[in-house]
């Protein structure tokens, strides 16, 4: 590419955070300058940087004004985004076991419904996804996927739930995720996984990261049982497809 | 092995330390110390490593009793009415607690949360580095939770050191200062103005997720909903309804409502002691005098052990804390914090 990329914006968060904004919409190829950007930081093990956070459309980088001020890091960060974007930052890839519907996904029929067909339509569509980690965030191991197929993409519930369960695979506008605790959510709840994104005392504590790719499979609802028990003594029981 | 028991407690009171950064990517929020400026203070007076876990303790009162042998300590952050024994103690001052003896605190004034550090810190597994409670991660240690009556916190014996003291700067007055952004051109200039011109109040529905303010309702240019972004301590986002909240070290990781501004680094504890229900105002600055602030704060913690000292007349203190208590009493009472009202039919702690 030998157009010059457009740069991100630089937005002050206090005096020790800059948000390096690349879009302010979800936009898969925002979301991959923020990784590669996430990635150069990290590669060029910038003096004062203490912490990175990606977006879907941002990089938050934590840093300590002691070592370095806004205006020097801000050109050395638009210096490390001109950098050409790898198309993958990660080639890690997981397949993720999921009961779809029935008790474990309360909505599987409302959305069928509202889209105008079956439950089992709605889940060949979104185990066919090849998914993205766009982003992780809210609690421990909330992980948002991109590459949602257009139909799926419905807006939020009106009235958010105010605790939905460990596990939920859910949708919500042109995003699907996997939820790891408990907790409340606006989305719609597709299934359950036993896959822990995030668990205490195993190695790894997080499972999923930034740029990881996901696919989908359905497993029945005794199955589910039995991985939950897995998963409770450790096992990951999500399915490492590429490393 | 000495230890600490909690004989009472009220709610919003943990065991906190610097906090465990460097997660925020996976969605583990840092947690740590309301005020680390109060906590470095406790840790210097008993020895301590600045950031070490300390005891901290909400507005409501709470007692603690020394077992199976002495135990030394330290209190720093929002004064309160204290003794051993009945014989009266000082904040910003180290004391020993005698095999059985208990020390009693009352209801924090002029500020919301204390911190009790103890000689030799906290005993406990780190999670990520850190001993702070997140009781929605299920992290924290000794306990992952909110501290309860019962609770033991084993400690080292005491040292039988000299009983010191902290020369504590007076700390700033006047309003919280802010960086504006990241979101800030999602409002008006009027609406900006009136953020920063109004009297706000801190709600007793607050929490360390986020301090929600009341004052005026702030209304954004395009609607309440961004593409969720990072946030930091001191993120002050514009929900719907226009009442901000500030967030704090418990918060989400991200967060989908615009940022107006940014509380600085250097005044997060004092905005975190305000006292619910009390004015205050924001001032936005610039950046260059924000980092300069924070470069300062920085210097502070860092010379902190340099501004304590051995207490040299025991009889003088006592004098000088006799008048501070009756100073402190005629300022409780316009200025008790109730930040966090216990459940209902539940009288704060430190009355059980």
């Amino acid at each position: 590419m030998a157009a010059p990329l457009s740069p991100p914006r630089l937005l002050p968060s206090g005096d020790s955070a800059i948000t390096v904004e690349f879009s302010r919409h979800i936009d898969d190829a925002a979301n991959q300058r923020v990784l590669a950007l996430d990635h150069a930081v990290a590669q060029a093990a910038v003096p004062g940087v203490t912490e990175t956070v990606p977006t879907y459309r941002s990089l938050l980088v934590h840093y300590d004004p002691v070592e370095i001020g806004f205006d020097a890091l801000g050109e050395k960060l638009l210096a490390l985004a001109q950098l050409p974007v790898p198309t993958m930052t990660s080639t890690r890839r997981w397949r993720i076991p999921v009961a779809y519907g029935g008790e474990h996904g309360i909505d599987l029929e409302d959305v069928a419904n509202t889209l105008k067909t079956t439950p089992d339509d709605i889940v060949a569509r979104h185990i066919a996804g090849d998914y993205r980690v766009a982003m992780i965030g809210f609690t421990p191991g909330w992980s948002y996927l991109s590459g949602l197929e257009k139909f799926l993409h419905l807006p939020r519930q009106q009235n958010p739930r105010l605790l939905t369960p460990a596990g939920t695979i859910s949708i919500g506008g042109v995003q699907t995720g996997v939820q790891c605790l408990a907790g409340p959510s606006g989305w719609h709840l597709l299934g359950r996984t036993a896959v822990r994104t995030y668990q205490l005392h195993r190695d790894p504590t997080f499972l999923l990261g930034p740029g990881d790719h996901v696919t989908f499979s359905v497993v029945d609802h005794k199955t589910f049982a039995e991985q939950d028990r897995a998963a409770e003594r450790g096992e990951l029981v999500a399915e490492l497809i590429s490393a | 092995m000495s230890k600490l028991v909690i004989a009472s407690i009220g709610p919003a009171s943990s065991v906190q330390d610097g906090g465990r950064p460097g997660a925020q990517r996976y969605g583990l929020t840092p947690s740590g110390a309301l005020d680390r400026l109060a906590l470095a203070a406790a840790n210097s007076l008993v020895g301590n490593q600045p950031f070490a876990a300390a005891v901290e303790i909400g507005p409501f009162g709470a007692s603690f009793t020394a077992r199976d042998g002495a135990v030394r300590v330290a209190l720093a952050g929002a004064p309160r009415n204290a003794d051993i024994a009945k014989r009266p103690v000082a904040f910003d001052t180290s004391m020993t607690l005698a095999e059985g003896e208990t020390l009693t605190l009352g209801f924090a004034r002029g500020g919301s949360f204390s911190y009790l550090a103890i000689e030799g810190g906290i005993q406990g597994e780190p999670m990520f580095g850190s001993l702070s409670v997140n009781a929605r991660a299920g992290l924290g240690s000794p306990y992952p939770r909110p501290l309860q009556a019962g609770d033991e916190l084993e400690a080292t014996d005491a040292s039988g050191a000299a009983e010191r003291r902290i020369d504590l700067p007076a700390p700033a007055d006047g309003p919280i200062r802010v960086v504006l952004g990241p979101q800030d051109d999602e409002f008006s200039d009027t609406a900006k103005q009136l953020f920063l011109d109004s009297e706000w109040k801190i709600s007793q529905t607050s929490d360390r997720m986020g301090y929600r303010l009341e004052g005026s309702a702030i209304k954004h240019l395009h609607g309440h909903n961004i593409v969720s972004d990072g946030t930091v301590n001191g993120s002050i986002q514009v929900p719907g309804n226009g009442a901000p909240i500030v967030l704090m070290p418990d918060r989400g990781t991200s967060g989908g409502y615009p940022k107006i501004a940014t509380v600085i680094s250097a005044d997060l504890g004092r905005f975190a002691q305000t006292p619910a229900g009390r004015d205050f105002r924001f001032k936005a600055i610039g950046m260059a005098e924000a980092q300069a602030e924070a470069r300062k704060f920085a210097e502070l913690l860092r010379t902190l052990p340099g501004l304590v000292h051995d207490i040299e007349s025991f009889a003088l203190n006592l004098e000088a804390l006799q008048n501070a208590n009756v100073a402190g009493s005629a300022v409780s009472a316009v200025d008790a914090a109730t930040w966090q009202v216990p459940p209902a039919g539940e009288p704060p702690a430190h009355e059980l």
